[in-house]
């Protein structure tokens, strides 16, 4: 058996492979992401400066017109209008789609009825089909709401549906073998099991409820963040007009980001706690 | 150790039959589809404070019959009784260990052990004192609060136990319970289990395809021949029950037994 000689002043040096700043930082999650922002920024910056485009503004010049259409209260008002039948159209798809979803996971009969409506419905391409909802609801909320509904429940409905069907066969077993009743069954079985995969499928139809809304104010009539857009296209305000854009898209990440943190907290709280 | 054959069953020559009855299988048999025979006119009796194995070929149906106890499969024909009485459904007198655990991996050690008394309504604070006994009687205390994905195959099958445990049932089925564990938390998983037998005083009925992990813990083996799956041989083996683990691997008469089983197996397999 050797011994290590420790007062050999080659051992007490700092080892050329430990750690330094640079990769201490990199462990970081936070600072990657700012970095990420931070490059993004200063890329279109230099973009905007190079003046390749008349319609391109830099981003410190985005920025400023975000702040001015916040402190004039345009953007405050503009979200209040869009978000509502965002909000009606979303809670509907979900509650609807997911039922729907987990019926047709359960219950052949209504797999047989409904799957062929959804699939025709995931495929088709809604946005075509949003000038048809003006001519039944005219201009109204309801032809938003409808919009929205139908970019978002199909996705839902779907991922539902395969999420119900993939729940392994041995839980549902050990639920029976235990006395568990059906009820029981769906609860504390099927509906945490099937979460991740539905849970993806909520973010994929949130992320579509907002392009239905954004749609269906630049298609059907402008009002609210569509009809920001629009107007600040009209005047050339190219700024104002990014600054609405990039701002609806910051929204739409942010809402599906809660998503994601919703279902840890209510379904799968191993997830939270990966060691 | 006593061998009876097929042919001794079908003349109605029970062999060793006890008085204390807890299951009993009549005239059971299982066709998957129109021609798949996965069992065919099984009577079996399964004695109370008795670890009997259902050992076999793969392709046997032991499995099979383990879920048509547990209510798990209908039979196509015959009748499952438990004391006395015909069964169609799972019941609070029997418990299921499954091979792959069958954990949902959402919940505790803890609340995955509480998982049948949840099912049976008892107030958490209740569930959770039991669960927690059993949970530290399969020699888990400490991981109550660990999720199954953070421990490994042998301690997941633990918990397992300890949810079958739980619920308090006369008979506990379980199915290949150590296939998938490694060989040494296997072993150590069955002196737990002859030890668990003596502490708990239930009934067992083993699902396995090891020779010798049936002939170290039963009480009884039954071996069932594949295609379509009959009982061939009731075995008991005779080892003095006052030896030690180590010693019982070398002694004579358990080697002997399985030496037995696989002459009577062989010709089954391929």
């Amino acid at each position: 058996m050797s011994t290590l000689n420790t007062a050999d002043p080659a051992l007490l040096r700092d080892r050329a492979d430990a750690p330094g700043l640079m990769s201490r930082l990199a462990q970081l999650p936070l600072i990657w992401k700012l970095l990420s922002v931070a490059l993004f920024a200063l890329a279109w910056e230099i973009a905007g400066r190079s003046g390749f485009n008349f319609s391109f503004p830099t981003f410190t010049a985005t920025v400023a017109a975000f702040w001015s259409m916040v402190v004039d209260g345009s953007m405050g008002a503009a979200y209040l209008r869009t978000i509502e039948p965002l909000i009606i159209g979303l809670v509907f798809s979900l509650v609807v789609g997911v039922t729907m979803g987990v019926a047709m996971g359960l219950r052949e009969d209504v797999e047989w009825l409904a799957l062929p409506i959804f699939i025709v419905m995931q495929a088709a391409p809604m946005a075509a089909l949003i000038p048809l909802v003006t001519f039944i609801y005219g201009i109204s909320l309801t032809a938003k709401v409808v919009a929205v509904v139908m970019l978002a429940m199909p996705v839902i409905t779907i991922n539902s549906y395969k999420a119900v069907r993939n729940v392994p066969g041995s839980l549902v077993s050990m639920c029976h073998s235990f006395m568990g009743n059906r009820r029981q069954q769906i609860w504390y079985v099927v509906v945490p099991a099937a979460s991740p995969m539905m849970f993806a499928g909520l973010r994929l139809g949130v992320a579509e409820g907002f392009s239905g809304v954004v749609l269906a104010e630049l298609l059907i009539t402008p009002t609210g963040i569509g009809d920001l857009i629009t107007f600040h296209r009209s005047v050339a305000n190219f700024a104002h007009m990014y600054a609405t854009i990039a701002s609806i898209v910051l929204f739409a990440v942010i809402a599906v980001g809660l998503l994601q943190w919703v279902e840890t907290l209510l379904f799968r709280p191993e997830k939270g706690n990966v060691k | 150790m006593k061998i009876a054959t097929a042919e001794f069953i079908q003349n109605g020559a029970q062999p060793v039959t006890g008085a204390n009855k807890i299951i009993e299988v009549k005239n059971v048999s299982k066709v998957y589809g129109t021609e798949v025979v996965a069992l065919k006119d099984i009577n079996l009796d399964f004695e109370a404070g008795q670890l009997t194995s259902l050992l076999g070929p793969s392709g046997c149906g032991k499995t099979t019959l383990l879920k048509i106890i547990a209510g798990l499969l209908p039979a196509t024909q015959g009748d499952i009784l438990v004391n006395g009485k015909k069964v169609t459904a799972p019941g609070p007198e029997r418990a299921f260990v499954f091979q792959d655990f069958a954990l949902l991996p959402w919940a505790t050690v803890l609340d995955n052990a509480a998982f049948g008394l949840k099912m049976q309504g008892k107030p958490k604070a209740e569930r959770d004192d039991i669960a927690n006994h059993y949970v530290k009687e399969v020699g888990l205390d400490g991981f109550q609060k660990s999720y199954p994905h953070q421990l490994s195959g042998g301690m997941r099958q633990r918990v397992g136990l300890a949810r079958a445990l739980s619920v308090n049932a006369d008979v506990l089925l379980m199915d290949e319970p150590f296939s998938a564990v490694d060989e040494q938390t296997r072993r150590k998983f069955q002196e737990d289990l002859i030890r668990l037998r003596e502490v708990e005083k239930k009934t067992f009925i083993f699902v396995t395809h090891s020779i010798e992990e049936a002939v170290y813990v039963s009480d009884r083996i039954i071996l069932l021949s594949p295609r379509p799956g009959r009982v061939s041989e009731i075995i008991d083996p005779d080892i003095p029950s006052d030896i030690g683990p180590d010693e019982l691997r070398r002694n004579e008469v358990y080697l002997e037994t399985v030496e037995n089983i696989w002459h009577g197996i062989k010709k089954y397999v391929d």
